[in-house]
């Protein structure tokens, strides 16, 4: 026995010496964690930025007064007010909008891509639908100021009911954005339900719509309540389509046809050189920019918690 | 109506009648929601194209940015955007399957190795004006960068990294264990394993992602406005110190000028032009998926 017990030791030490052959190897694995810390060392300066600068606004300008619900929001002209509570209405009134159009729509079209839809006709639908996903907001911006103000809603509503920058051109192209998410989303979580509760609704003799809606919709519900949760945080920050389409002035109004300006529009405002540097109009950017940042982090979190909750459901 | 054959007929009456009706409207109320989308994007598609296709000249892609609109044109943009492309690639693929393989080859399995997996799925929710302000802050005033490409690669390439990672990360995790086994079992080292069978087997995945990613970049305007990125450059870029611009924020800037002017037709022009870059891009990544799916 002590005998076989040196020869494994002695086999042991053999081996550690070998694993030291390949000295690069170290410098490869070296050089791959590196990799991994930057993506470590980007969250932390998003936070060290925003938060530090935030810091320095609040020198300034009392916290207080940044979380008045009954203030304005009037940077960059004077008398000067903080108070953010109108940047975010007018992020809720595009968030709103979007979803009356999108939920519906998105949700429609995974349901019917899921329930309804022949195999066929799914691989032709799911690949169109994706595309929109690439088409760059900046494009939807325009589609939303010319076409849907300017070509649709002027004409039909009067120029004078419908100003040249409002929410509801916004709100529809943040929508058609937003249901490709939507709809893929949805879609994955309605087919991940067991094909035994199809069957046995089936077999019970309920009707396509009847299973969709009183069986595979509840049953996928936290994967569909997950889709929508992502899908307004993309909205809350997404800037092109309501900067361009929504407007810039700071509006306390859920109205659609009304000018709205958004946490990312005074953000975009402010970036486009309006502020001087080291005033609190330019320190309110990062303020603005951490309250958005703690909002769609919190919205992702809450979608990350849900899905991988729901994963464990069925698995 | 159900044939039984041999002249049986089954139909459904009363109450199951009218269930039935309600299950076959459904169909194509929900095809209707499927297919207004697509077919309001159709009609907006075809509608800027008639209306940017009489801008669209050999003169309107080798132009410089001018303030009347018949002589403006997209060729510092169009240079600025391949320049800003170029340099975003270079330093986001790296990086990018770095991350990926040191994740899914050599990670510890502990707690920070989830928290770095964690991390990486939160910073791709990030919305892209977020990191803006940080290449403004840490490379346009921080480092002294100021408002150059190599800014704006800087911080396309943080945007997009994240998307890189978690695509390449799924390319590596479908690669047989077999496989990694396999090799290491003839004695190949754990990077030898990587290098010689497991990123070959995981490359069309990786680059289907990777392609993707890129053409979310050349659609990104609000970040490389907040960085400093001006409309106005009317010269051809030729190191990555200088100012520069690209199509969207050309579209932006010319989206935005008052109607009267006649800058929407260039407009509409430009997103031609960035529309066919975009689609190109995509038609790639589509083609790497189909083309290895078969093996």
């Amino acid at each position: 026995m002590t005998v076989r017990g040196t020869d494994t030791e002695k086999l042991r030490a053999e081996l550690k010496g070998r694993r030291f052959k390949h000295p690069g190897e170290f410098v490869i694995i070296f050089v791959l964690t590196a990799c991994a810390a930057a993506t470590v060392l980007t969250t932390a300066a998003i936070i060290f930025t925003l938060f530090g600068e935030t810091f320095t606004f609040f020198k300034d300008v009392s916290i207080f007064t940044f979380f008045d619900p009954r203030g304005e929001w009037q940077a960059l002209i004077d008398p000067r007010d903080y108070a953010v509570i109108e940047l975010v209405a007018g992020t809720a009134n595009v968030v709103f909008w979007s979803m009356v159009f999108a939920l519906p729509l998105g949700l429609g079209a995974a349901i019917w891509l899921s329930e309804y839809a022949s195999s066929r006709s799914r691989r032709i639908v799911k690949p169109m639908l994706e595309v929109l996903t690439g088409v760059p907001t900046v494009v939807y911006a325009f589609f939303a100021l010319t076409f849907v103000t300017q070509d649709v809603l002027r004409p039909l509503l009067g120029a004078e009911t419908v100003p040249i920058f409002n929410s509801l051109a916004a709100s529809l192209l943040l929508a058609v954005m937003i249901i490709p998410t939507i709809a893929s989303i949805s879609e994955d979580a309605m087919a991940n339900v067991p094909q035994g509760l199809r069957e046995a609704a089936y077999g019970l003799g309920a009707t396509r719509l009847e299973v969709a809606s009183k069986v595979i919709f509840p049953a996928a519900l936290s994967g569909i309540i997950a889709s929508v949760l992502l899908a307004v945080a993309r909205v809350i920050g997404e800037t092109m389509i309501v900067a361009v389409a929504a407007g810039s002035t700071p509006n306390l109004s859920l109205w659609p046809l009304d000018t709205v300006q958004t946490m990312t529009g005074y953000m975009l405002q402010v970036g486009l050189g309006d502020a001087a540097r080291g005033t609190p109009d330019y320190d309110s950017l990062f303020a603005v920019g951490s309250t958005l940042f703690v909002m769609t982090f919190a919205l992702n979190v809450a979608a990350g918690m849900i899905v991988s909750r729901f994963r464990e459901e069925y698995e | 109506m159900t044939d039984f054959g041999a002249g049986v007929r089954l139909r459904a009456a009363g109450a199951v009648a009218r269930r039935q009706a309600f299950s076959r409207i459904s169909y194509w109320i929900l095809l209707l929601a499927t297919v207004l989308p697509l077919g309001l994007l159709l009609y907006l598609g075809y509608d800027t194209i008639s209306e940017g296709w009489s801008r669209m000249d050999w003169d309107f892609l080798t132009s410089y940015p001018s303030r009347k609109a018949e002589q403006a044109g997209i060729r510092s943009s169009i240079l600025g955007l391949v320049w800003v492309l170029g340099l975003t690639i270079a330093i986001a693929i790296p990086i990018g399957i770095g991350t990926a393989i040191w994740l899914e080859e050599f990670a510890p399995k502990n707690r920070l190795t989830a928290l770095v997996k964690l991390n990486i799925s939160n910073l791709a929710g990030v919305p892209s004006i977020i990191y803006g302000i940080l290449g403004l802050t840490v490379f346009v005033r921080g480092a002294g960068f100021g408002p150059t490409i190599l800014s704006g690669a800087l911080v396309l390439a943080l945007m997009i990294l994240p998307m890189i990672v978690i695509t390449s990360q799924e390319a590596l995790r479908q690669v047989p264990p077999s496989i990694r086994e396999g090799s290491l079992a003839l004695g190949a080292t754990r990077w030898q394993t990587v290098w010689f069978h497991i990123l070959p087997g995981a490359m069309p995945g990786i680059m289907t992602g990777t392609v993707f990613a890129i053409s979310r970049a050349a659609g990104e305007t609000a970040a490389l406005i907040m960085i400093g990125a001006s409309a106005f450059v009317a010269y051809d870029n030729t190191s990555v110190f200088e100012d520069f611009t690209t199509i969207p924020i050309q579209i932006y800037n010319w989206t935005l000028r008052p109607t009267g002017q006649g800058f929407q037709p260039n407009a509409s022009a430009a997103i031609v032009a960035l529309m066919i870059g975009v689609i190109a891009l995509n038609a790639v990544a589509v083609v790497i998926r189909e083309r290895f799916r078969r093996d």
